[in-house]
């Protein structure tokens, strides 16, 4: 098994929080530092409070990256930092999660350095005689492949949900925070934001969810959903909705899963009238426990369900968050 | 406009997956193009039928992947090059893929103001292909776009990011990946279809190219492929629709130990 000497983390960051796939880098990082140094660096504004409880994380340094041009996502300014901080602290292992910010500047910058990047990853595996593998979903997890680097530094994207968070904040004293100023006066900000509509509501990050509720085309209307937003609150969890519903102006876009929407691996998911399509499994199909519930026996979500319930989604749906709360009483 | 799209065959989305002496079987599979390429070709000749211009399109595959190649060029892309891999004496990752196709475009100095990919492909699935090619090129890329507009040298993007939108402004030359969303790609008419076949389609092997192994051998390597292991059956309940509803919380509850 291998060591690294040297693991730097990018953290991602949504409302001013870290994601959760930044505490998964964290524990990955020890997994693979083995001893060796764990760095994470955040470029963007994180509330200050966050910064106070992050200085207990078992991490040997944090770098507080500042500049204006960092204060919303900008390719090019992103692309710059993230190869400053490569060439100033040449990691042998470079972490980030496999989120739209992991996925537009992980590949520029691995092109940049001429390095190998393993994406989407769900599994490392340090048992090998390799250094370390990975093993990442192929054919919209139809296989997987499990994959190594074969000169440092690696650099790898983590598909959120899929590794144990580390919330280890056991330091009896707190690490030293960093500031980092880029040299940016030279580079020339290619493509610009102008506007960015915020589609997903406040409550829990579907994509970090432990439990998933979700709605097809079977939900039938906008109104169909309620039943499976009171279910996924009394269980703690998030709505998610089918492309087919989606399409149909049930739901937003922005609680499609699947291939073209969120990946999620939450503990429970369950299907409410949705069929199952491949694009759908794509994006659900690695949940622990998958139920469907669904009205056509035949219908290809069963092939994936652990427990499956024939029938109508609107008598079964509250008899679910009913029993839920009368055995939680 | 000159146009380039980068494009993808994959296995059709209804194939299922076997893995023989650990590769993957694509003995007798059906082909198609990469559907998020398929947006990307279409929406590339939209830019062409808004602004003229020549739509070109470049696929890294074997002798199969023509039959994709002359599809597109049916919907109505006018030439093709396609580089073939297969004697490539090393192992190929996107780092490879990525470095062939800019070397293909400056060797035989392909024109280019949008470049088009697909956000991913279905098979292999890094998201990487595109973001790398723009950063050989030294040229700013936009992923996952649902809607571009062109107007002279700027271009208007609206892209999803995790489901919210994000409009972004940016100028030619520029490469875009495209998401669902973007359009929908339209079916080619039997008389383009006979007409694609006489389209020009340059082929090439990677020895052309000229380039030094080393430097775009693969980066990554191939330990295994694995399958998904099969899924014990589920468990279908039963009983009225109360009592299957209590026994599942209970399964979730004491069982799966999910809630
Ligand atoms: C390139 C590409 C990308 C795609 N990406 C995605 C993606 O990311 N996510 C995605 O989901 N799809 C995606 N799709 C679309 C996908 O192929 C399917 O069309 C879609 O998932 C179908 O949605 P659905 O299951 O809700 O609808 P349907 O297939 O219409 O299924 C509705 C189901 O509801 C059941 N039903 C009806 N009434 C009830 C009731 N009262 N109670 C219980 N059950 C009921 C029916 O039996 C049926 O099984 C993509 C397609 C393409 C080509
Ligand atoms: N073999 C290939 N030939 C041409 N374009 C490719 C090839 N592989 C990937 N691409 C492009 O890169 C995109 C993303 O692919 P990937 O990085 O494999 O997810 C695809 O949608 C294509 O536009």
């Amino acid at each position: 098994m291998g060591t690294a000497n040297n693991v730097l983390i990018f953290a991602d960051i949504r409302n001013g929080t870290l994601r959760q796939v930044t505490f998964e880098a964290i524990s990955v990082a020890h997994q693979m530092a083995n001893g060796g140094e764990v760095h994470l660096a955040i470029l963007e504004s994180l509330d200050p409070n966050q910064i106070e409880s992050l200085k207990q994380l078992k991490l040997d340094r944090m770098w507080h990256v500042d500049h204006p041009l960092l204060k919303t996502f900008n390719l090019d300014a992103y692309v710059e930092t993230w190869v400053h901080l490569i060439d100033l602290l040449n990691p042998d292992v470079i972490l980030t999660g496999h989120t739209a910010l992991g996925r537009d500047v992980s590949p520029r910058v691995a092109a940049r350095k001429r390095i190998g990047l393993l994406s989407d990853c769900i599994k490392l595996d340090t048992s090998s005689t390799y250094e370390f593998v990975f093993t990442r979903p192929i054919y919209a997890g139809k296989a997987y492949v499990q994959r190594t680097i074969t000169k440092p530094p690696f650099f790898v994207t983590l598909r959120p949900n899929n590794f144990v968070a580390h919330f280890d904040t056991s330091l009896d004293q707190s690490i030293e925070i960093k500031t980092f100023h880029p040299n940016l006066s030279q580079i020339s900000l290619r493509t610009v934001v102008t506007d960015v509509v915020r589609k997903v509501t406040s409550g829990v990050d579907l994509s970090e969810a432990n439990v998933i509720v979700a709605g097809g085309r079977g939900v039938k209307s906008k109104e169909g959903f309620a039943p499976l937003e009171e279910l996924a609150v009394v269980l703690g969890g998030a709505v998610g909705a089918s492309r087919g519903a989606c399409d149909a102006g049930y739901a937003d876009y922005a609680l499609q899963i699947g291939q073209t929407g969120k990946v999620v691996t939450p503990d429970l998911y369950i299907a409410c009238g949705i069929s199952g399509a491949i694009q759908h499994l794509a994006g659900m199909s690695m949940s622990k426990t998958i139920v469907a519930i669904n009205i056509d026996p035949e219908a290809p979500i069963f092939e994936v369900a652990d427990y499956g319930i024939v029938g109508d989604l609107f008598e079964v749906v509250p008899l679910l968050t009913k029993e839920w709360q009368r055995i939680n009483r | 406009m000159e146009i380039l799209i980068c494009m993808k065959q994959t296995f059709d989305t209804e194939e299922k997956i076997f893995i023989q002496n650990g590769e993957i079987d694509d003995d007798g599979v059906e082909r198609i193009i990469n559907p998020y390429c398929e947006y990307a070709v279409e929406e590339g000749i939209r830019i062409k039928e808004a602004h003229g211009g020549t739509v070109r399109l470049i696929t890294i595959g074997g002798a199969e992947a023509e039959a994709a190649i002359r599809t597109a060029m049916a919907m109505g892309v006018d030439e093709g090059y396609r580089l073939d891999l297969t004697d490539f004496p090393a192992d190929s990752d996107e780092q490879t893929t990525s470095e062939c196709i800019v070397q293909l475009i400056k060797q035989k100095q392909i024109p280019y103001d949008v470049i088009l990919c697909g956000y991913m492909s279905i098979d292999n699935g890094t998201a990487q292909v595109g973001p790398r090619i723009a950063e050989l090129l030294g040229i700013p890329h936009i992923s996952t776009i649902t809607s571009l507009t062109v107007d002279g040298r700027q271009v208007q993007v609206e892209r999803d990011v995790e489901g919210d939108l994000e409009k972004v402004e940016s100028s030619l030359p520029i490469l875009l990946t495209a998401q669902q969303g973007l359009n929908e790609p339209r079916y080619p008419r039997l008389p383009d279809i006979m007409k694609a076949k006489r389209k020009p389609l340059h082929r090439m092997k990677w020895d052309e190219l000229r380039v030094d192994v080393q430097m775009i051998q693969a980066r990554t390597k191939k330990v295994a492929i694995l399958p998904v292991e099969e899924k014990e059956t589920g468990q279908i309940l039963s009983g009225t629709i109360k009592e299957q509803s209590q026994e599942l919380i209970r399964l979730l509850h004491e069982e799966a130990k999910v809630l």
